[in-house]
């Protein structure tokens, strides 16, 4: 961007002169972080939090695939089974997937990119953090107490009027939990407006904001329709009234709508974060501007916008009118649209680039190629007549964990090793992280394409129970989710390990563009000396690397630099 | 902002904006984004009432007949006259009339207590006519089709009970505003709470004159 990027040297730390303050050392006792504004703190206590929320929500996936090896019920009953996949499913959605990228690496980034010193309000920046726990807790509490079985999707009437679950306790902890994701989105989008540096217009922006700004509309717009939908369902188990009980002249269907109309969105909360990461790191470790700035910026708005529109695709045999569903199958396979244009600017961007395979483009080839399978297949089951034969089977669960992991996840993984280095001022290790990169990768192919064979086949969703001949696949698919699991539990040691062994990272490891690079690894609370002024666009790779090799005689890889300072 | 700031006096400027034209403009926007979140809150009431009365109009206009027409239309002057001395509470802010500004945001609090007190009563007229289908209680609808007038009633109440909600986190926050202008802050450079606090009680205010035609207007009377 603006400043001409010197080659940094990792210097040994000088043991007669003070510690650089930075974030992290700015204090340690338990106050300075439960009571801090900044928001690279604050994305420190996400981290930790969704941390552990993916663990719980992994244990219940783990006792699900578990039973699944055998056809019979024979590890636990059906209905704690319910209760597992609906534990896992509410666990994975509310409180790792969706907060995630925008939590973690949004809270840490976006101030960063912009050359801002914090958000725009750094309190309720904080109280989207403990709104967002306390909500995680009170939902943790609703499944220890005693669960619920209706599915993370609480389709009404079954949990408005019959299930005796802790239907309330759960929704009242999603629902809290709602508000965290609205401040976190009204937050960036308030910021993004008002806070960028001097000289950072709209089209030199990093396209991770783009998509940030893009998922924060979500949020702010759809969360609330999810809010009040649960809050009819609460009032209609505590009130007694029927706005969604047919015996009262509701309709249930009602129900299905007001979900959907978030939840649909909600896959895009999910997704639109992970492409940004991916547009960062496939420029980096290509040594090129993105092919196609533009196109890749506002293909973010226009799935954002489309996303509010095809909520009916979930209700093609629930009984929504036939012309209904004709239009919300056209609506659906215009998405395809701006997400094919993503994925050809990328591939685009990779032709004549000079590719390293560093743990961040693991994980971002792994992203293209696996959401590229999801989104295909989000093709199939958007057809009227072939969802028909697939829905509520297991071929809807692959499609969408192809998606929600596949892509979701990858990229998160691959943001989390990318920019690593910024966060913790350490290096992580190269060779364990593109380890558990390929092991991830290959364990999730496993786990989910049998799922596909299992779904067209005509293994439905959510039972336990299966006949014989389906078990091959399925133990195919458990043993994929344990080598997943082994793959998910080295980045976990490696990172922790790293924070005291790691090598110390140099400001820009990966001699990126971007104005977060600028600033020392870990940055200083107040993020830069002195506010950064841009004066040219995003991702000048070419000028980066011109001056390196003609300033210092490095060559022009990423990794040149990455390989002294680990080797060296 | 290169002015000296004397340690210890509170000063206007949040460290994250470089001056108050930035955080005023970060404040109204922010303030607007969270009102379009109430829009879509509201939304799903609004759309689950548009359904259902769809299905018949003609219970639905029964139904409404047996609210208080005079209590309904007192309430919306109320409350239209509340947004008022709002209004002028967020100038008097502005301009550092402090005593105005007390004066004026007790005004608005009594006007808010006004509405939910009319509004209380007239939910415990309900409940003595056996028309407040909530837990369990009967429902007496001797005209033609009673679950349509039950879902009618339930709409009422949830749709004016999430408004009377927010009415009581909007009183809740004029009451903090209220200890603070009596104690001579809030003026000036520190009026921005009072001016999103104004905004919010103007749409709760705007929901109003949506929800009373749809509750009390509809039919002929």
């Amino acid at each position: 961007m603006t400043t001409i990027i010197a080659p940094e040297t990792a210097a040994p730390p000088d043991p007669n002169q003070p510690p650089r303050q930075h974030y992290l050392n700015a204090g340690y006792t338990v106050r300075s972080w439960l009571l801090t504004t900044d928001h690279k703190r604050i994305a420190i206590l996400f981290l930790v939090s969704i941390t552990f929320f993916f663990v719980v929500g992994g244990l219940a996936a783990t006792v699900v695939r578990l039973d699944l090896m055998t056809p019979q019920a024979d590890l636990v009953q059906t209905e704690t089974y319910n209760k597992l996949f609906t534990a896992h499913g509410v666990m994975m959605v509310f409180f790792f997937l969706i907060p995630s990228i925008p939590s973690v690496l949004g809270n840490f980034l976006v101030p960063l990119m912009l050359g801002a010193r914090d958000l725009a309000f750094p309190r309720l920046n904080l109280l989207s953090w403990y709104v967002y726990t306390i909500g995680g807790l009170f939902t943790l509490y609703a499944m220890l107490a005693g669960g619920v079985d209706t599915g993370w999707t609480f389709y009404t009437p079954y949990s408005s009027t019959y299930s005796n679950t802790y239907v309330m306790a759960t929704a009242v902890g999603i629902f809290i939990t709602g508000f965290s994701s609205i401040l976190t989105g009204l937050n960036f989008i308030v910021t993004i407006h008002k806070m960028r540096a001097p000289g950072l217009t709209w089209f030199r922006l990093p396209l991770f904001i783009w998509s940030i700004y893009a998922t924060s509309i979500i949020m702010v717009l759809g969360t609330p329709v999810l809010a009040i939908s649960l809050l009819l369902v609460a009032m209609e188990r505590l009130l007694k009234i029927g706005i969604f009980d047919p015996k009262l002249g509701g309709d249930p269907i009602l129900f299905q709508h007001l979900f959907w109309f978030y939840s649909h969105p909600a896959v895009y909360i999910m997704i639109l974060p992970s492409m940004g990461v991916v547009s960062e790191i496939v420029p980096c470790f290509c040594r090129k501007r993105p092919f196609g700035y533009a196109f890749i910026g506002f293909s973010s708005f226009a799935i954002a916008v489309f996303s509010f529109l095809v909520w009916g695709h979930h209700l093609f045999v629930s009984g929504q009118s036939i012309y209904g569903g004709m239009v919300f199958s056209l609506l659906s396979y215009l998405v395809a649209i701006p997400s094919a244009v993503k994925v050809f600017n990328w591939t685009a961007t990779l032709h004549k680039g000079s590719i390293s395979f560093d743990t961040p483009m693991l994980y971002a080839l792994g992203f293209i190629g696996l959401f590229t399978m999801g989104g295909l297949t989000g093709l199939f089951v958007a057809a009227l007549a072939v969802d028909v034969h697939v829905h509520d089977t297991y071929f809807i669960v692959a499609h969408f964990h192809y998606i929600m992991v596949g892509g979701a996840v990858m990229g998160y993984l691959g943001g989390i090793h990318y920019w690593w280095p910024k966060i913790s001022g350490r290096l992580y290790p190269e060779g364990w992280a593109r380890l558990s990169a390929i092991l991830i990768f290959f364990g999730f192919n496993l786990t989910f394409f049998p799922q596909y064979i299992l779904g067209y086949l005509g293994m439905p969703r959510r039972y336990h129970v299966y006949p014989e001949e389906f078990q091959l696949l399925n133990v195919m698919s458990s043993a994929g989710a344990s080598i997943l699991a082994l793959g998910y539990f080295f980045p976990l040691s490696y990172l922790l390990w790293s924070l005291r062994f790691g090598k110390i990272a140099p400001p820009n490891p990966w001699r990126a563009a971007g104005l977060e690079w600028q600033t020392p690894s870990p940055p200083p609370t107040e993020n830069f000396a002195e506010t950064p002024v841009v004066v040219d666009e995003a991702y000048d790779y070419q000028r980066i690397d011109g001056f390196a090799v003609a300033g210092s005689g490095a060559a022009a890889s990423p990794r040149s630099h990455r390989e002294e300072s680990t080797h060296g | 902002m290169a002015e000296v700031h004397a340690p210890g006096t509170p000063r206007a400027l949040a460290h994250q904006f470089d001056d108050l034209e930035q955080q005023h403009q970060a404040d109204e926007l922010g303030m607007w984004l969270f009102l379009s979140t109430e829009i879509m809150f509201f939304g799903g009431l609004f759309l689950a009432y548009t359904i259902y009365r769809t299905q018949d109009e003609a219970a639905f206009a029964a139904a409404s007949h047996e609210l208080d027409l005079f209590l309904g239309t007192v309430n919306t002057v109320v409350l239209l006259g509340s947004s008022l001395t709002m209004a002028l509470a967020v100038f008097a802010a502005e301009n550092l009339q402090r005593r105005k500004l007390v004066l004026l945001l007790m005004a608005t609090m009594v006007l808010g207590c006004v509405f939910l007190g009319v509004k209380g009563f007239e939910y415990y007229h309900k409940y003595e006519h056996g028309l407040m289908p909530l837990l369990g209680l009967p429902f007496d609808w001797p005209g033609p089709s009673p679950g349509h007038a039950e879902m009618f009633f339930d709409l009422y109440f949830l749709m004016t009970g999430v408004h009377a909600l927010h009415m009581l986190i909007g009183l809740g926050v004029l009451c903090v505003l209220l200890i603070k202008a009596s104690r001579g802050r809030l003026l000036g450079d520190f009026s921005a709470p009072v001016h999103l606090t104004g905004l919010y009680w103007h749409f709760v205010d705007i929901v109003w004159v949506f929800l009373f035609p749809l509750l009390y207007l509809i039919g002929a009377r």
